[in-house]
């Protein structure tokens, strides 16, 4: 029985004993705890730790893994109007594909050399995203639209110099509190009220705040709650005119058929890159990007990397290399600006795939798809006695609210009944917009049929 | 029986294909990918959907997109992966202080499952009890691992976990009416750059330890460096020199004496699973990496999970949400009293999460206990190795033993043969390996990090060791052979002159085409 061996573990070539045996003797020791020696006893751990008896076979993990997961249900199972930051897009497949590859699943920091393909692949990305945006400079990516909007704030106080930030109130609740946890306690914030009616930022209350001590202006186009922002032009010029920069968040996806912020003042424009070929990942699939002008003012400002060709010792060959490298905090720790780590990059090698595949036509065909699928549902969902569909009178892409305050249910009933028709009902605005009564954020994009749309609003009439 | 090889090192080369920049491929009128049909009744319902939005949010010229169909973008993004040395290929171990180890290919598959990709965090509790449960069960595997009470695994990296420390201590001040008043945090020049830039961001001033001869952070100027204005302490251990400090415990004992908190970043927890934890060695927090230990793979640079551990204390102060069970099923919990908010979307990269969760149930404590020792046996092998690799030397020699890393350094050689680091890391790409200097400053001249892990064989060990040995003996005969490298990499030596030039860096291909092909 004693003699029975432990086989090594599959991770760990080492811990088979003949080569331990053997890298023992050669380092020149007995036992692999004299290599702790410099940690001293009443630093060391005694105990055991109370972990489950290990599952050594790759199919009783599997099977172990998968029985947990089976209790998820998907929003491919069921007809999910779930958005709010987070979208049902379509995937082409071509896009896992990329971003299984060994080669750049497992890369990290490798060299402008042996990582040749990483930096063309993410130089490639910037470059498709700054068409999108119609700027000259995108980053890497960071973690998320919240980072993105965060750092873009950061960014221009410190570019004017200047401390205060000014926020439209119908930006997303969640990304709201990124937003204030990281300018606080540096920079402060003041809130910008809507009109009830449209949605739309309220342009005398901006008048109203807005002073010489404002770095920026925020607000997101399409909004949170699913209105499309018309007075871009008008914010961004009252801005400018008190010496502020303007920020825009953006949905990329609406790009093929919505302006970009650029063309209405935009000094920065940033977002997520979600909906672009990447899965929802339970909010997993998350990526930011920033986008300015080529203005050394603004790209010095940048905590990111940021990519850029060159060339190198043989005649028209392309190089990559870091761009500004100096900046970062890799390079000047408390000094550089903000800080850079692992973020989100294979997602904007991904991204930079999605676009490539759609081109300009599938681009700005699926804009227009989305926004007339999503005026189908607002239609018919309009059709139920005591529904409202949109909430605010206002242009929208891809999302709406729908008022439930005429039915008489709330919208946490409602969507436990649609649950039963494996229907996901829109995001419960209820705690994040109290004002609104009962509401609830619903989008639609191109992976909803008119089938799903009207099994949707049957299901709503037979439980209304 | 042995295998007897000739010679250890490859005659390499990297593939090369030449492959245009994906806008060089575009012909007009190809498609990529088609998307679905609008049913004709919401055309005849809805109209044109563009008269929906009003004249000036309509985009006239659509973005500038290259057009490609299919199989060609395809074909460009592999040949772009073959130039690309994931860990998968390499002997990933000249990457120091990141973990490059090997991320089992079963927990990819179990990330890529729809189970996984297509969950919305919107969605009703009851339909992702799943996610939840692994979610929930990883947080009492991390608290087993660190001996801390809760985990949020919101922060979508190393550096994003290091400034929700930072803003935690920032609100457990404030809620103390101390926040005005502490207003420093003091780190170490060998804990991660982020230690001092993300305690910057949240308007920390920061105070910066070096090291005494041994290598270790001074005591006495910890001591000299506190005060009533110390918020708090943000440090490695090991360092990234590989060095263990064994005077930890003091170190946290100062800061709790002044009334700070401690911080430990534990992106270097690799070699000390299941010896040593955050909780013995006095920490208030702790973050680790899901992708570096834990084997979440690196992506080119994330998506990731910085894994952030704290005290029963500092439990009301942790982002929401943080998920919960109530004996029946689990739940999203809201309900922290001095939350700070958030610091990312949602609730975390739930891939990372689950790679985490599957990588730690094929190991158990033992196996937990096995990788870290491995791992430091394998640092030890090659730390005796490059200890007889004439040029090189490492780090603070008085200090004999290293936990998971090294920090080596070139002086010597630079001084003999004018070769530097940038140069042998050029030449490494030559026979299929990647060498990294090390982080910024450069305290140790000409420095290069290197970690094992677990993961590499000895074989492969020794097969990295004949590179750095071909290099040192070029260095010594032929100088100018590595300074020109590489020569079988996909490209060739690389001018960074215009990459610091605001006239004329391209970080965009549009802005290549204005600045460099004006004329044509």
């Amino acid at each position: 029985m004693r003699n029975k061996k432990k086989p090594s573990h599959p991770y760990i070539p080492n811990s088979a004993s003949e080569t331990k045996a053997k890298m023992l003797k050669e380092i020149g020791i007995k036992d692999i705890d004299e290599l702790y020696s410099d940690i001293p006893q009443n630093l060391r751990f005694k105990g055991k730790m109370n972990l489950p008896d290990p599952l050594l076979s790759e199919y009783a993990l599997e099977r172990h893994v998968k029985g947990i997961l089976s209790q998820n249900q998907t929003c491919e199972e069921n007809i999910s109007f779930l958005g709010g930051g987070c979208w049902f897009h379509y995937v082409p497949a071509i896009c896992d594909e990329i971003n299984h590859r060994s080669e750049f699943l497992t890369a990290y920091g490798g060299e402008p050399y042996e990582d040749h393909g990483r930096f063309q692949a993410l130089f490639e990305y910037q470059s498709l995203m700054a068409e999108m945006v119609d700027m000259d400079v995108v980053n890497v990516p960071t973690y998320d639209w919240s980072q993105a909007a965060s750092t873009s704030l950061r960014m221009v106080a410190r570019i004017t110099k200047r401390n205060e930030i000014i926020i439209a109130d119908t930006v997303s609740p969640d990304r709201l509190l990124v937003i204030q946890n990281y300018c606080r306690p540096v920079n402060t914030i003041k809130m910008i009220n809507h009109s009830n009616e449209t949605g739309l930022m309220d342009l005398d209350d901006l008048k109203s705040k807005i002073s010489s001590s404002t770095a920026g202006v925020y607000f997101e186009n399409p909004s949170y709650l699913g209105f499309v922002e018309t007075q871009g032009r008008a914010i961004s010029e009252i801005a400018h005119e008190m010496g502020a920069l303007s920020v825009v968040g953006v949905d990329p996806i609406s790009l093929g058929i919505i302006v970009p912020p650029s063309h209405y003042g935009a000094d920065i424009v940033c977002g997520d890159i979600q909906p672009l070929g990447i899965h929802m990942n339970y909010g997993g699939g998350l990526g930011g990007f920033i986008a300015t002008r080529d203005d050394e003012k603004f790209v010095m400002e940048y905590p990111s990397r940021l990519f850029g060709i060159t060339e190198t010792s043989v005649e028209g060959e392309y190089g990559f290399g870091d761009v500004a490298y100096e900046r970062t905090s890799f390079a000047e720790r408390e000094e550089g600006k903000e800080f850079i780590g692992t973020c989100a990059a294979l997602w904007g090698i991904t991204a930079g795939v999605y676009l490539a595949l759609m081109g300009p036509k599938g681009i700005q065909e699926l804009g227009k798809h989305i926004i007339q699928k999503s005026r189908y549902a607002m239609m018919k969902l309009s059709e139920i006695k005591g529904v409202k569909a949109p909430l605010f009178k206002s242009h929208h892409f891809k999302e709406f609210v729908v008022d439930f305050n005429g039915t008489g249910k709330t919208v946490g009933e409602i969507n436990k009944a649609l649950r039963e028709h494996q229907i996901f009902g829109g995001k419960d605005l209820s705690k994040e917009f109290p004002e609104l009564g009962n509401c609830a954020l619903y989008c639609v994009t191109e992976v909803h049929t008119k089938e799903d749309i009207d099994i949707l609003v049957q299901a709503l009439k037979n439980f209304l | 029986m042995e295998i007897k090889e000739k010679n250890k090192l490859r005659d390499f080369h990297q593939a090369k294909w030449d492959e245009p920049i994906i806008f060089e491929l575009n012909t007009e009128g190809e498609r990529g990918i088609l998307i679905p049909e609008l049913e004709r009744e919401i055309e005849k319902c809805v109209g044109d959907g563009i008269s929906e939005l009003p004249e000036n949010m309509v985009r006239k010229k659509p973005p500038a997109l290259p057009e490609i169909s299919q199989m060609r973008v395809l074909k460009h993004y592999l040949r772009l992966s073959q130039q690309c040395l994931g860990a998968d290929f390499n002997v990933d171990i000249g990457q120091g202080t990141c973990t490059m180890k090997y991320s089992p290919k079963i927990n990819d598959v179990l990330a890529s499952s729809p189970k996984v990709t297509k969950l919305h965090p919107f969605q009703d509790e009851s339909t992702v009890q799943g996610a939840l449960e692994i979610m929930y069960r990883l947080d009492m595997f991390l608290r087993e691992i660190s001996g801390l009470s809760r985990f949020s695994f919101q922060p979508g990296g190393g550096s994003s976990a290091i400034f929700a420390m930072a803003s935690i201590m920032f609100a457990y001040f404030q809620s103390r009416g101390e926040a005005e008043e502490r207003n420093e945090i003091i780190t170490t020049i060998f804990s991660h750059p982020s230690d001092a830039a993300a305690a910057a961001v949240k308007g920390y001033k920061v105070i910066t330890i070096y090291p005494d001869e041994a290598g270790l952070p001074e005591a006495e100027a910890l001591r000299k460096a506190v005060s009533s204005r110390t918020a708090g302490l943000l440090i490695t251990n090991p360092e990234d020199t590989g060095i263990f400090n064994p005077n930890i415990i003091e170190f946290t004992k100062v800061i709790h004496d002044i009334g700070g908190l401690c911080g430990y970043d534990q992106a270097n927890a690799n070699g000390i699973l299941g010896i040593t934890r955050a909780k013995e060695a006095g920490f208030d927090f702790c973050f680790f990496n899901l992708h570096k230990t834990f084997s979440s793979p690196h992506g080119c640079g994330g998506p990731a999970t910085g894994a952030l551990g704290v005290t029963d204390e500092l439990v009301p102060f942790l982002p929401v949400p943080i998920v919960d069970f109530d004996d029946k099923k689990y739940f999203l919990n809201y309900d922290l009293t001095h939350t700070i908010g958030k610091v990312r979307g949602f609730f975390g990269v739930f891939p990372a999460i689950l790679r985490a969760y599957s990588w730690i149930m094929s190991l158990g404590a033992e196996g937990l206990k096995e990788v870290a020792q491995v791992a430091v046996l394998n640092n030890n092998y090659i730390l005796k190795k490059i200890k007889e690799l004439k040029g090189s030397s490492v780090s603070f020699p008085m200090t004999e033993r290293r936990i998971e890393q090294v920090r080596y350094s070139w002086e010597k050689l630079t001084k003999e043969t004018g070769v530097t680091t940038e140069d042998v890391t050029n030449r490494m790409a030559d026979f299929g390996f990647h060498l990294w200097s090390s982080h910024h400053p450069w305290i140790v001249p000409e420095p290069f990090t290197i970690e094992p892990t677990e993961s590499y064989s000895k074989n492969e060990l020794d097969e990295y060791m004949a590179g750095l040995e071909k290099i040192v003996e070029e260095a010594y005969e032929n100088p100018e052979k590595v300074k020109n490298s590489p020569y079988n990499s996909v490209v060739h030596k690389i001018d960074h002159s215009t990459l610091d030039d605001p006239k004329k860096w391209a970080i965009t291909w549009r802005m290549y085409l204005k600045k460099h092909r004006k004329k044509s």
